[in-house]
């Protein structure tokens, strides 16, 4: 991107969950670039080869902490850990997310209630206990703290076997909205935004298209991208990248006017 | 600004004022060579000479008039790489039931057709440019695409109209495989010279202010920046697998309702 590291987020502090891959991870190097410091959070041992990983390549900005977002006390350990490193935060990235599919005859309530966890409770439990120094930090920044929640185009609309993952992100566009208005009603600095990924090449996605190809769906993941890439106005997959930049300029003052919205990333695959 | 825009040609409808000019502004800002037009040539004028920006004296609705306009950018830059469809008019407007067929027929004039005629020129141009068909188009619509108004129907019918222009061209330029992204925008309430102007005139200036600004959970109105800098997120190439999407800039007033 020609104006990668601009450092448009200097003095700011982010948390991005899921942090170790995917969205997560673009989203993690996308704002260091511009100057941010960013606490990653994800399920990982603090030691893991991934992590040792990112954080050399990124250096000092980045600080990892194992924390599993269904858990309100690992959210507790974030928010005093960031309260001890950094004293303040103007982002969070509520990212972490998976994903479930198959006939709703056939799911079962265990798995059901772990996406439920992961992608509703996670978002909720993120925002529960970030928001208080947000709102201290979001004082000084114009347009106020953001809180980006990583929804779906499947939170917009409904897909063959994907009732439970769509149920979920459904629910994360409107919880989105709800602490919008409630912030923006008691004058607290804080923005908050859903963002609405299309079909994007990540560890998530790969995974997902060969539990596709193992259930016969295709013969190959190939298939199932030139699939997509066919049903997609534009023409192909997103690369993480294009998704960290709009969860960047949802971070930034630009978007200072933007709360309670969307933003729907996916080369046109809902327009049609 | 950081030169996001470097080499990249833009044009601006209804530049000469509010939301436009603010475009304008920021897309020079950010390394664009920008043509803007509308009908205020000493507006115009004061614009040009801040941003080095061009400008071409043209009202969108005015089909005959777009040749001239693209010939303009032709032959100036070679090249189009982001259109924003900005003119718009609620002049006139009324509910149902007292709106004359002529001042329907301008709004739709200008805010559907001119936004059409926008979205077809620039579509033209962009097809052919140098290296590839490329470009970014973005039109805006407005928050009363999805949130009616009772007393500006012509209004917020062309900005629903606004919504599926941006989508079915989103969509026609993926069909041909041109890599031409087109979105639609939709701002609330912004501080405007026309809003200020609105404000001023109603005899109640607190009141009236009082009243744009609670219409949003934020308490305040957009300010023309605010959307200027969302026109320069699509614009660039930052938003390259944006496209068919309609996105709300409001300050929550349409994400659901203030309680008590
Ligand atoms: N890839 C896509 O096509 C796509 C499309 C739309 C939305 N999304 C959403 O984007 C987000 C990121 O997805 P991705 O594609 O980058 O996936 P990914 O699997 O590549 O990365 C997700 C990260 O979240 C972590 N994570 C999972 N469960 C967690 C938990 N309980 N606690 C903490 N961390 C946890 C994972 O370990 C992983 O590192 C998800 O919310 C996903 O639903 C992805």
């Amino acid at each position: 991107m020609s104006n990668l590291g601009n450092r448009r987020l200097e003095g700011r502090v982010a948390v991005v969950s899921g942090g170790l891959r995917g969205i997560g991870l673009s989203t993690v190097e996308r704002y260091v670039a511009e100057g941010a410091e960013v606490v990653l959070t994800d399920l990982d041992d603090e030691g893991s080869d991934a992590v040792k990983e990112v954080l050399g390549r990124i250096g000092n900005s980045a600080s990892y902490l194992r924390a599993n977002v269904t858990e309100e006390g690992d959210w507790q350990r974030v928010a005093d850990h960031v309260t001890q490193r950094h004293g303040k935060l103007h982002i969070l990235v509520n990212n972490a997310g998976t994903d479930l599919t198959g006939p709703v005859e056939t799911l079962s309530m265990e798995a059901w209630r772990r996406i439920m966890a992961i992608n509703v409770d996670g978002v909720f439990l993120g925002t529960k206990h970030l928001v208080p120094l947000m709102a201290e930090s979001g004082k000084d920044v114009k347009g106020g703290s953001s809180i980006i929640n990583v929804s779906s185009i499947m939170g917009l609309v409904g897909m063959n076997e994907v009732s439970a993952y769509n149920a979920s992100k459904g629910a994360v566009r409107l919880f989105t909205k709800g602490i919008a208005v409630e912030f923006a009603t008691k004058q607290m600095p804080i923005r908050a935004n859903s963002l609405h990924p299309g079909f994007v090449f990540t560890p998530l996605l790969n995974a997902g298209f060969q539990r596709w190809v193992d259930s016969g769906v295709a013969e190959k993941p190939e298939d199932l991208v030139a699939m997509v890439a066919g049903n997609t106005p534009i023409g192909r997959l997103a690369q993480p990248e294009e998704i960290a930049s709009a969860a960047f300029f949802l971070a930034c003052e630009d978007s200072s006017y933007m709360t309670g919205s969307e933003i729907v990333v996916d080369g046109g695959y809902t327009a049609q | 600004m950081a030169n996001r825009l470097e080499g990249k040609v833009a044009l601006v409808t209804g530049g000469t004022s509010g939301i436009g000019a603010g475009t304008v502004e920021r897309l020079a800002s950010e390394g664009a060579k920008v043509v803007f037009t509308g009908r205020n040539e000493d507006a115009a004028k004061s614009i040009c000479d801040a941003t080095g920006a061009t400008f071409v004296k043209h009202a969108v609705d005015d089909a005959e008039g777009w040749a001239g306009v693209m010939e303009h950018i032709a032959s100036k830059h070679g090249r189009l790489d982001i259109a924003f469809a900005n003119a718009g008019t609620e002049h006139g407007d009324a509910s149902v039931e007292d709106v004359t067929v002529e001042n329907w027929n301008a709004i739709v004039g200008v805010n559907q057709t001119g936004a059409m005629l926008t979205v077809q020129h620039a579509i033209r141009m962009m097809k052919d440019n140098p290296g590839g068909a490329t470009g970014s188009v973005i039109i805006n619509s407005s928050m009363n695409a999805h949130r009616a108004m009772g007393n500006y129907v012509s209004y917020s019918v062309t900005k629903a109209a606004a919504v599926a222009l941006a989508k079915s061209a989103a969509i026609h330029c993926g069909n041909q495989g041109y890599k031409i992204r087109v979105n639609a925008i939709l701002p609330g309430v912004v501080e405007t010279a026309m809003i200020r102007g609105i404000i001023e005139a109603s005899g109640d200036e607190a009141g009236t202010r009082a009243i744009y600004e609670g219409m949003a959970p934020l308490k305040r109105m957009g300010e023309v920046e605010e959307i200027a800098g969302l026109v320069a997120y699509l614009g660039s190439d930052e938003a390259a697998f944006v496209s068919g999407s309609e996105i709300v800039i409001d300050g929550a007033t349409t994400a659901g309702m203030m309680g008590v």
